[in-house]
């Protein structure tokens, strides 16, 4: 339990990693959230365009992350941005499209085709349809699909230690080079904590933003 | 034949223990169909569940052609029993022919004696093998899909059937239809079947005998007419419905009804000699004129053959309309009321006459039933009268 | 119309990017620097391979039997609160993973075997029982009410049509194995990961690379291989892909 004195030691270090890691990841999966929203209320318009962004997008995601930084950072090195947090944020941007872009275009999609034909019926424009029975309706697996995203790139952003992001990854990269068990396992626990704790975090926000009378929220994984 | 001796179910619940179906004891004879019916959670389902033990009796005894089925083994006693289910349960993992096959598979049948057999009951579903065997349940219309449930129960060939609701699914024309289709395979078949409706209208048509079931109780087990004309208490009485009477015309034909005591003439006769007839018999209205072949070809009504001179042939008018002596009693009331009529001459299947049916005779033929009730129910209880 | 016409410009742009990096890499001798990294790639992909292939058939074999456990009506007492045990255990970033078995296990392949084994072992349970879960009560009863034992229940009919989800699990498994094998290189266990992050730590974009475009081409193969053996192996009438193709 070592790791633990360590912790309290250095409790101000411990706390300033875990905010740099939740801004890291907040910042890059907010401007996902910014891109993929509306890209995938977009291809609901077009079967065959929706069919290839999300192909990208899985393949994108099937990429390790660690593959993909050492894939970005010579690219990104021309401009001066090689090390950094910089590959981290768009890595992670990257990673987050697919759950979003999936979750957005699925639940405009999935939404009854009765509704949308009472919407029409009472005589709502195509953009009125969309702000007021659709985005509405869909906003709750939305949100799941932010949470697929944050969760998984908690553990991208960890990764990115390595190429100098900071974060709680950090504490582990540094613990394995310097074969110190304590840094190791406060680093571990630290970051599965994080995940832990924001998963439900999310978990509690996507069930308040749902419409009362239609708890059931498909679960896009 | 199916036999339940005693069976009981009751079901522990959080509330306490509730009795499903209490001390039932009922007789199928080989070769009919039982329905069980009543409103939902009367037991009925539980009843029948409990013969192929997907529901496990508390107490009481299912026997099987005479033999007692607690002595064989759940799998044994099931693949020997045909089950069809509402929602159906074709596995769609499977072509139509693995679903048809898998019992015989079970049971471990030779794969040309099965194959053979899959071709056999298609045809018999009246569905085309070639065109369906190698298919997925999925890529089947819902008709064709329990069409498809009720070969996989007939494939090994069990004597007895247990149905749940098997056409409850089904839109009413496709019920309709595959509810005929497998009365008529049932005429060859003479599987020992029970059955679940919530249907009344359906027991009627399908019952060989209806089983009321009320808070898991069996209140009534009687062939449809009986429980028609004689319910046995104001449950059944309401279940029935306030038009039981006309209901039980579905189940009566013609031919017991109609009348071949009667008269006719030939186009060659005169007008007079059929005024004669008419006074003779007392017909009020008319009398069926016949060809050589017995074939009514038209009718003389009493007010011609008063005022005109001359044959039969010149003056008959066209026959309203016949009913076949095979059609039911609702046939031909549904006949005489489009008609504005009340009797209607009978046909057999060659279209020669042989009778005729009047209203005043449904209707005696039906209140006998009634009567005979109430004198029974009088006789039984001589203190009602005083 | 107009997407048509894009996707033709597309291709044509695509096909001068590819022209242009191929002559711009062998001016510069790129090409040359790349062969001579050839040999490593090819053992550390063999290493890479390895520890992929152990450790998921490890998981896989282990999964699919715990899942169907868990989905027992026997263990139905139990099967909610170990899916949360599951269900959080994904939650945990598999770099966390191998830092803790790290810290239990020590420095090699043991550990790095373990933590993968671990990280693959979560999702194909959880897919595994709740495929099983959502195998229709209807399809069961008709199952039992024909005289199935409850092995061939599961064999014939509960596994069969559970096998598009298992499958689905067994994919996203074997792609976080995946992407987590680079880094298994940190506890001193090999593969592709020695490339790339030798090649971070001297700042050698080249090495980089040489680890990089390997390991994220094997991820995409490894995915496309499980999609394709999921698009064979499930039975046409409960598979999707299958089905769109043959509508």
């Amino acid at each position: 339990m070592e790791w633990i004195h360590y912790a309290v030691s250095n409790f101000d270090v411990l706390i300033a990693r875990t905010i740099e890691h939740i801004v890291l990841v907040g910042i890059a999966v907010g401007i996902a959230t910014l891109t993929g929203v509306p890209i995938g209320i977009a291809i609901t318009k077009n079967e065959k365009m929706a069919k290839t962004v999300l192909y990208i997008a899985s393949i994108i995601v099937t990429i390790p992350s660690i593959a993909l930084f050492g894939i970005m950072i010579p690219i990104l090195s021309i401009v001066g941005h090689g090390i950094g947090y910089v590959p981290a944020v768009i890595a992670v941007l990257l990673y987050s499209q697919l759950p979003i872009i999936r979750n957005t275009y699925t639940a405009i999609n999935n939404v009854d085709p009765a509704l949308r034909e009472a919407a029409r019926g009472i005589g709502m424009s195509q953009n009125q349809r969309l702000q007021k029975v659709e985005i509405p309706l869909a906003v709750p697996v939305i949100m799941a699909g932010v949470r697929t995203a944050v969760v998984l790139n908690i553990g991208v952003m960890a990764i990115a230690a390595y190429i100098g992001a900071g974060g709680l990854g950090t504490f582990i990269s540094r613990g394995i080079s310097q074969s110190d068990p304590r840094q190791l396992i406060l680093g571990a626990i630290a970051v599965s904590l994080l995940a832990i704790i924001v998963d439900y975090a999310l978990l509690y926000l996507q069930k308040r933003l749902t419409p009362k009378g239609m708890e059931q929220v498909p679960a896009c994984n | 034949m199916i036999r339940l001796d005693n069976l009981t179910k009751v079901f522990d619940t959080p509330k306490g223990a509730v009795v499903a179906a209490d001390h039932i004891n009922m007789e199928v004879p080989t070769g009919e169909i039982c329905i069980l019916l009543g409103p939902s959670g009367c037991g009925k389902t539980t009843t029948l569940k409990m013969i192929n033990r997907i529901v496990r009796p508390t107490s009481g005894k299912v026997f099987i052609d005479d033999e007692d089925t607690s002595s064989l083994d759940t799998q044994t006693l099931r693949r020997n029993i045909g089950y069809v289910i509402q929602q159906i349960g074709l596995f769609p993992n499977m072509t139509i022919e693995e679903n048809i096959t898998i019992v015989p598979k079970l049971l471990g049948w030779d794969k040309a004696k099965y194959k053979e057999r899959a071709r056999e009951l298609m045809r018999m579903i009246a569905l085309e093998p070639d065109a369906f065997l190698k298919r997925y349940p999925s890529e089947l219309s819902g008709g064709q899909q329990q069409r498809i449930g009720v070969a996989r129960a007939l494939a090994a060939d069990p004597p007895v059937m247990l149905m749940d609701e098997p056409f409850g699914a089904i839109d009413p024309i496709n019920r309709a239809v595959i509810q005929d289709e497998f009365l008529k395979m049932q005429q060859e078949l003479k599987k020992t079947i029970m059955f679940v409706s919530h249907d009344i209208d359906e027991a009627i048509k399908m019952g060989d005998r209806i089983a009321i079931f009320r808070d898991g109780h069996l209140v009534q087990y009687a062939t449809p007419d009986t429980l028609l004309a004689a319910p046995k208490d104001s449950f059944v009485e309401s279940f029935l419905g306030e038009d039981r009477a006309l209901k039980r015309l579905n189940l009566i034909n013609v031919r017991e009804v109609v009348s071949t005591n009667f008269e006719t003439v030939s186009p060659r006769d005169s007008l007079e000699s059929a005024l004669q007839t008419l006074d003779k018999c007392g017909y009020q209205h008319a009398i069926v004129m016949v060809n050589e072949e017995r074939q009514p070809v038209g009718i003389i009504p009493r007010a011609v053959a008063q005022v005109s001179k001359g044959s039969c042939h010149d003056y008959a008018q066209k026959v309203p309309a016949v009913v076949n002596v095979n059609d039911d009693l609702r046939k031909a009331v549904s006949l005489m009321l489009a008609h504005d009529i009340t009797w209607l001459p009978c046909v057999d299947d060659e279209g020669r006459l042989c009778g005729h049916i009047t209203q005043r005779a449904m209707t005696h033929h039906l209140g006998a039933r009634f009567r005979t009730q109430q004198a029974t129910a009088e006789l039984a209880d001589p203190m009602a009268e005083e | 119309m107009p997407i048509q016409s894009l996707k033709g410009v597309f291709r044509v742009l695509l096909l001068v990017a590819i022209f242009v990096a191929g002559a711009w890499s062998y001016a510069t001798g790129v090409i040359e620097e790349f062969i001579f990294y050839l040999p490593d790639i090819q053992f550390l992909t063999m290493e890479h391979l390895w520890l992929t292939a152990i450790s998921g058939s490890l998981a896989i074999l282990v999964a699919i039997p715990l899942g169907i456990l868990l989905s027992r009506p026997s263990m139905a007492r139990w099967a909610e609160s170990g899916m949360q045990v599951l269900n959080i255990g994904t939650t945990i970033p598999t770099l966390a993973v191998l830092a803790l078995s790290m810290s239990l296990l020590g420095i090699g392949v043991v550990p790095a075997v373990f933590a993968l084994f671990v990280a693959t072992l979560l999702p194909i349970t959880r897919n595994t029982y709740t495929g099983l879960k959502g195998v229709s009560p209807a399809l069961k009863e008709a199952a039992s009410g024909i005289g199935m034992s409850p092995a061939q229940r599961l064999i014939r009919v509960e596994l069969p049509n559970a096998l598009y989800v298992i499958f689905a699990g067994i994919r996203t498994a074997l792609a976080i194995n995946v992407g987590t094998v680079p880094l298994a290189f940190l506890i001193g266990a090999g593969g592709l990961g020695e490339l790339i992050f030798t090649g971070i730590d001297l700042y050698n974009p080249l090495m980089m690379l040489a680890g990089a475009i390997p390991t994220a081409m094997l991820a995409i193969m490894v995915d496309a291989l499980i999609a394709s053996i999921a698009f064979l192996v499930v039975p046409r009438g409960v598979n999707p892909a299958r089905r769109a193709a043959h509508a």
